[in-house]
């Protein structure tokens, strides 16, 4: 009985997975797939390699440092850090009092109240806090950005596939767009306010090249500041903010390793050794 | 090799084998071996399991506060907050100190001396938490007109602890002073508390 | 546990004989796991995936707890408390985080290796039908569990995930939309769902529990399956559970947490999606919706009914997603088959081996974009399933002329080792 229903219910979902599959068949044979723009102009990240990279992998301190001031000079008039406190620079090397320096120092100021009238006012950073958005809010961000909402930074490797060799290729792939796609696809011209960038998805992104010219942040260590060793740093940075535990998730890991390996090198001695008098 | 019908438990000598007592020794090694590292590797995780109960980073952070005594008068006194509990922050009145210094550390529950509740060169300040070492309340004091008791320190009115003007537990069911937190002074108007 | 020869519990410990005269629970440990709970001597490393499960539950219980200690339930916390205070600030936060989300991974593996045990070796089978049926429930409740642990972090595929599966009920006729919205707490995920689901999230764990004491309880009745099928007979089929698989499963359970630290600390997201590092927004669909791998063939199953009949396609998708797993309850009565191993019969194990490729094919599909290619090899892949478990296992049942069994286990592992049985008889007591 259960057999003839069972047989039943399944004649029927084959069934209808051959309708299925028919129309799906005659879709592609009648209606083909067309050639997207993005299918044949997109371009997958290019290579990166970081000191973070790999099951070893160690911060470069001095290169946190060197995209930590990219990103103060260039990328923080826009993009928040939210998750970021500044006494996590410390992490970058920083001493205590140089923490406090920078954050007291911070140009956009932590919203607060005025202790003497209630009215909304801002405060000097302190370390505790949270890096403070430039915008007070998504509307107040959205105006002054052409109606595009700059993303919150902290997390940007870990939000998008390619991490931060796709930071890196955006950061450095800003490009006129090409005469051999116009021609191809003419309705994908650029539209204004966008710019063309082929590692983005759309391959029009609504953020203005950021890295415009060699030289435009001065190192502090000296380091020769092109559009790609800038690109590379804050790339690197931004890593140390999504993860800002990787050295000690990568040690531990490494202990953890060892101690199992010999654990279970230890369980399979006691087991053969139960077992040694018992075939099986 | 294998036998195919044991009624030996692992780990024991077989009869037939008296030319080897050291063996079965050295094959328990591997179990208890074996065992131990679990066991140890069961210590190693909970400590971490135990540990994230511990204040979190962002709280060890606000663990500390900055008080600007600028424009506390002579007299007067502040409430503040200080990991998230009263802090009191008066100026003691040069008649204040003397009260205090005037008092016999015989006659003193708790005894101690103004200035071990003080810092050097900064007598007037008197720092301490506002709650009650009785039970938790916030004493009454801290704020103009209020009942100060017997001792022209602090009042609780819980149940009625009095506290003098060095804020030391004069009367009432109080077993300790109020407490005096760890601070420094970083500069002559501001402290940094914890 | 019904063998005559099974070891009897004799504490030597005062303090265990206290305990046990007056609550029998030692006596019940040395039943159930001890040296009194008989198990055929001939088990493959198969068998060591129920234990890996418990393990792995075990796990998610305690992190999950730990978690739950720092996670705030709000669509306007969660993300931070999550993403910002656990991996971050907590003591070791990033670590607790990882192993939860990656345990969710190594439950799941662990519990699909033993689901297709329980297939090859015809473990569902009379008389442990009842087994199967409380581990097909423990599966949904595991599925359940997993969803809506999944949308607490509160990131783009959370939301976006809990959207698409209860969009699902609403495929329900006549009261599909109020069922919808019941589930929600609103007409779209919001506090009210994030609030039950962690509430959910946190209880459900304990009823799997619970429903794992009768699994084991069920199975411990007629004692272990093994790989010839063939049922323990005598004394030399079995061995104590203690200290024989005691010893096994400790070296399985080592290899288990070498493959899930290798995750934790070396590849934490690669089982995960990216877009769930962004905070859910209700106003921005992401490219590509996808659930976690774990449910990839499922969402596969989903995804290929395109074509109405009678009923909409999205309600056949529904239908069928459901009913792949909800067949499942079925199997002992559609495979008639007194033979249980797949050893045994040759083509059973064809069609087997068959659905196991099937149905990585369906995860693959299940994963990846919703283009042409992907979805014809989707419905093909999605008839097969269907297909095999309704028309083609019964009618093997029928058919099939299996290879002669062994007489006992004790013969299985004789001829193994080169022996006949008489020889055995000969060195036996």
């Amino acid at each position: 009985m259960v057999r003839i229903l069972a047989s039943l219910v399944g004649a029927a979902f084959v069934f209808v997975l051959g309708l299925a599959l028919f129309g799906s068949i005659k879709g592609v044979i009648t209606d083909p797939t067309v050639p997207t723009v993005e299918s044949k102009y997109h371009l997958e990240h290019k290579a990166l390699s970081l000191a973070s990279d790999g099951p070893f992998g160690k911060f470069d301190l001095e290169q946190l440092q060197r995209g930590f001031q990219v990103y103060k000079e260039v990328c923080s008039a826009c993009h928040s850090l939210h998750q970021v406190s500044f006494r996590d620079l410390s992490g970058l090397g920083y001493t205590d009092a140089e923490v406090k320096a920078i954050a007291n120092q911070w140009v956009i100021e932590q919203p607060s109240i005025n202790p003497d009238t209630g009215e909304v006012a801002t405060r000097k950073n302190i370390p505790s806090d949270h890096f403070p958005s430039p915008f007070p809010n998504e509307i107040a961000a959205r105006a002054a950005n052409n109606n595009a909402l700059p993303p919150d930074l902290s997390l940007m490797p870990k939000a998008r596939e390619g991490g931060a060799a796709y930071i890196y290729s955006i950061l450095t792939g800003y490009e006129e767009q090409p005469a051999a796609l116009l021609k191809e696809f003419p309705d994908a011209k650029t539209p204004l306010g966008l710019h063309y960038n082929p590692y983005f998805a759309t391959m029009n992104i609504a953020m203005p090249s950021p890295l415009n010219t060699d030289g435009q942040v001065t190192y502090a260590d000296g380091t020769s500041s092109t559009k790609a060793q800038m690109a590379k740093d804050v790339a690197a940075f931004l890593t140390w903010t999504a993860e800002p535990s990787l050295e000690q998730r990568h040690r531990a890991g490494l202990a953890a390793f060892m101690f199992l390996l010999i654990f279970c090198g230890l369980c399979w001695g006691a087991y053969k050794n139960v077992w040694r008098d018992k075939a099986h | 090799m294998a036998s195919f019908d044991d009624l030996e438990p692992p780990g024991e000598p077989l009869a037939s084998h008296p030319d080897l007592p050291g063996a079965p020794r050295r094959r328990d090694f591997l179990n208890i071996a074996a065992v131990s590292f679990a066991g140890a590797g069961v210590v190693a995780i909970v400590l971490p399991l135990i540990n994230q109960m511990n204040p979190s980073a962002d709280v060890l952070a606000q663990a500390t506060t900055e008080v600007d005594l600028s424009k506390i008068e002579p007299g007067q006194g502040v409430i503040t907050s200080f990991r998230k509990q009263p802090l009191f922050v008066r100026n003691l009145t040069p008649k204040e100190i003397a009260e205090a210094d005037a008092v016999a550390l015989s006659e003193l529950r708790d005894p101690q001396t103004l200035d071990q509740r003080t810092k050097a060169g900064h007598k007037n300040w008197l720092i301490t938490l506002g709650v009650c070492t009785h039970l938790g309340c916030i004493p009454l004091g801290i704020h103009e007109g209020d009942n100060r008791g017997a001792y022209g320190g602090y009042f609780c009115p819980c149940h009625g602890s009095q506290y003098d003007t060095a804020a030391r537990i004069r009367k009432g069911p109080a077993p300790k002073n109020l407490f005096v937190p760890e601070y420094a002074f970083t500069s002559d108007t501001t402290v940094t508390v914890g | 546990m019904s063998f005559p020869w099974a070891q009897h519990y004799q504490p030597k410990q005062p303090l265990m004989k206290w305990l046990d005269e007056r609550l029998p629970l030692p006596r019940l440990v040395y039943n159930a796991v001890g040296a009194g709970y008989p198990v055929p001597r001939n088990l493959n490393y198969f068998w060591n995936f129920g234990v890996l499960a418990g393990a792995a539950l075990a796990i998610q219980i305690v992190t999950g707890i730990v978690l739950a200690m720092h996670f705030h339930s709000s669509a306007a916390g969660a993300f931070d408390s999550v993403n910002g205070t656990i991996m971050r600030d907590v003591n070791a936060g990033w670590f607790l985080r990882f192993a939860h989300a990656n345990g969710a991974s190594m439950f799941l593996g662990v519990v699909y290796v033993h689901m297709f045990r329980g297939l090859y070796y015809g473990s569902y089978k009379a008389p442990r039908e009842m087994v199967w049926l409380l581990g097909v429930v423990i599966f949904l409740l595991m599925m359940a569990t997993a969803f809506m642990g999944y949308v607490l972090p509160w990131g783009q595929m959370s939301f976006w995930g809990a959207q698409v599966i209860t969009g699902f009920f609403s495929a329900i006729p006549l009261v599909g939309e109020s069922v919808r919205v019941w589930l929600l707490g609103g007409y779209a995920p919001d506090d009210a769902t994030l609030n039950r689901f962690f509430s959910l999230h946190y209880l459900l764990p304990f009823v799997i529990a619970g429903v794992i004491i009768l699994h084991i309880w069920a199975l411990h009745i007629p004692g272990s399956n093994n790989p010839t099928g063939v049922e323990v007979k005598s004394e030399q089929d079995t061995v104590p559970f203690h200290p024989y698989y005691t010893a096994k499963d400790g070296f399985g359970v080592g290899v288990f947490l070498l493959l899930f630290t290798v995750l934790i600390f070396f590849y934490p997201d690669y089982l995960g999606h990216p877009d769930n590092y962004i905070p859910a927004n209700s106003l921005s669909t992401p490219a590509h919706i996808v659930p976690e791998w774990y449910f990839w063939p499922f969402y596969a199953i989903l995804r290929s009914f395109t074509a109405d009949f009678i009923l909409p396609a999205k309600l056949w998708g529904v239908l069928a997603m459901f009913g792949s797993i909800l067949l499942l309850f079925f199997l002992p009565w559609l495979d008639s088959s007194p033979v249980r191993s797949a050893n045994y019969r040759p083509l059973y194990r064809i069609f087997f081996w068959i659905l196991v490729v099937d149905v990585l094919a369906l995860g693959f599909v299940g994963g990846a974009e919703a283009s042409p290619g992907y979805i014809i090899l989707g419905q093909v892949t999605a008839a097969y399933y269907f297909a095999h478990f309704l028309i083609i296992i019964p009618i093997i049942a029928r058919i099939e002329r299996p290879r002669p069994l062994p007489g006992s286990i004790t013969e299985a592992v004789l001829a193994k080792h080169g022996r006949t049985s008489s020889t055995a008889t000969a060195l036996a007591n």
